[in-house]
């Protein structure tokens, strides 16, 4: 058994929220500098040089990428030899989102409720994910979510029916009805499987993927570069002034399913699609 | 064709703006987005007036980030406009030509772009750190309480921006992908 005070916790999440908003992760920039090479539309081009050169500032100047700093999505995998102590953990999580965005000068976007509004001042509470895992080790994953982005997500529960064709369209349609609305180039986060929260959640964990990542299993993993490949295809291009690249990925997570079903959840993202991770 | 234009946006300039077009854009904007629009479409309808002069205005759809030490602003990127479409159409009776956003806009909002010689620019989403580099001066006006949201006076200088939708309804989004996907099929 180890012990962990949970203050280690709120020190890790301040400084991943910082890290996060500030430096694009690697497989994303590495990902904008391929479609840049192999983009064929005039103004597209121009977009892309923008886009290169506006995360290279932030990174630079120690500055926010995007002005929509977002909802801290925080997930933990604890191991389940880890004992927590020092209080409470979503308490000690919401602490370091706290820390995080005050001290980072990252802007505070959250709303204390739904319908009546009001801002939180400090950006949380944090949407906070906990999944206990072997070890005694604890996994920290912070992903700040625009959402400009998450507004063009969407669910739907298919009957198998449908098939893998649907799931297709499916993709195809919400990429299609985001438009210039996301921010493209966008990343697409598929969840299908488990049930209706459980494929909205792999859809959102499918976007925490490194972007050049493959599903383990060889059909997904296909699927993921042909729907790449056809999302590229529709024209929208950078910002949706046209061109090829629309996407710079799609990460698909999978569940087992019910006999009658066959959720699947679309999370869209944008070009800033912010990940970091850390193991205590 | 890159243009360099300066605000206001009067009547004329705005006629003279193509969709397509990138211009670079000098002068004052003032920034506003989803609570703020609100609460100026409520003093509109009770007849009060706005907190700033909204003739030939350019409104910015901006929440920056929080300015560090020794910078002028945050980050400050465009946020969708379409959830400003409510607002809109009521902010250009009044008098406010230019909008700056990203994303589609409805058809209510082109018809009152039609009537009232209205423009709307679109800047690069996501590329906040980038276009906070053409703020040069800004401060709060308004609604200090809704942080983020608050109402700014911004003074831009050189501003890259691309007309997306102009005073005669014509669209960037629709023409662009529509020419790209054209020359892919020759």
């Amino acid at each position: 058994m180890r012990e962990l005070d949970v203050k280690v916790i709120t020190q890790t999440v301040a400084r991943l929220c910082i890290e996060a908003n500030e430096r694009l992760p690697e497989d994303v920039k590495a990902a904008i500098q391929s479609c840049r090479a192999c983009e064929d539309g005039q103004i597209a081009c121009g977009v892309l040089d923008d886009i290169i050169e506006n995360y290279g500032i932030a990174q630079k100047e120690a500055v926010p990428i995007c002005q929509d700093t977002g909802m801290a999505c925080v997930f933990l995998e604890i191991g389940q030899d880890v004992h927590l102590t020092g209080g409470d953990l979503a308490t000690a999580v919401d602490e370091g989102v706290r820390r995080g965005y005050e001290e980072g000068y990252l802007r505070k976007s959250v709303v204390r409720d739904p319908v009546r509004r009001g801002n939180t001042g400090d950006n949380t509470p944090a949407m906070l994910y906990t999944e206990i895992v072997p070890g005694e080790q604890v996994r920290v994953t912070v992903g700040p979510k625009g959402f400009g982005s998450e507004n063009m997500s969407a669910i739907r529960m298919f009957k198998p029916s449908a098939g893998l064709e649907g799931i297709k369209e499916f993709i195809l349609e919400t990429v299609e009805k985001a438009g210039p609305n996301p921010c493209p180039p966008m990343v697409v986060g598929v969840g299908i499987g488990g049930t209706f929260d459980k494929a909205a959640l792999l859809s959102k964990k499918a976007l925490m993927r490194p972007v050049d990542s493959h599903h383990p299993d060889p059909f997904y993993a296909e699927l993921e570069d042909e729907m790449l490949e056809k999302i590229n295809r529709l024209g929208i291009g950078p910002q949706g002034f046209g061109g090829r690249t629309t996407a710079l990925g799609v990460n698909i997570e999978t569940l087992p399913t019910h006999i009658a079903g066959m959720p699947c959840a679309i999370n869209i993202s944008c070009h800033v699609t912010r990940h970091k991770t850390e193991v205590i | 064709m890159e243009r360099k234009i300066t605000l206001p946006l009067t009547k004329e300039l705005a006629r003279s703006l193509r969709a397509g077009d990138r211009v670079l854009l000098t002068g004052t904007v003032y920034t506003s987005r989803d609570a703020g629009h609100k609460r100026m479409c409520e003093a509109l309808a009770k007849g009060e007036k706005l907190p700033f002069d909204p003739m030939d205005a350019t409104i910015y759809y901006v929440g920056p980030s929080p300015a560090k030490p020794g910078q002028v602003i945050g980050s400050a990127g465009p946020t969708t406009s379409g959830r400003m479409d409510a607002y809109a159409p009521a902010m250009m009776a009044a008098g406010a030509r230019g909008m700056i956003g990203k994303g589609e806009r409805l058809p209510e909002v082109v018809e009152a772009m039609k009537k009232y010689s209205g423009v709307y620019f679109g800047a690069i989403g996501g590329a906040g750190a980038l276009l906070a580099k053409c703020i040069k001066k800004a401060e709060l006006i308004a609604y200090e309480d809704l942080g983020a949201e608050a109402l700014r006076k911004l003074y831009v200088e050189d501003m890259p921006l691309f007309v997306i939708i102009d005073c005669e309804g014509n669209n960037l989004y629709e023409t662009g992908r529509r020419e790209y996907l054209h020359t892919k099929k020759q």
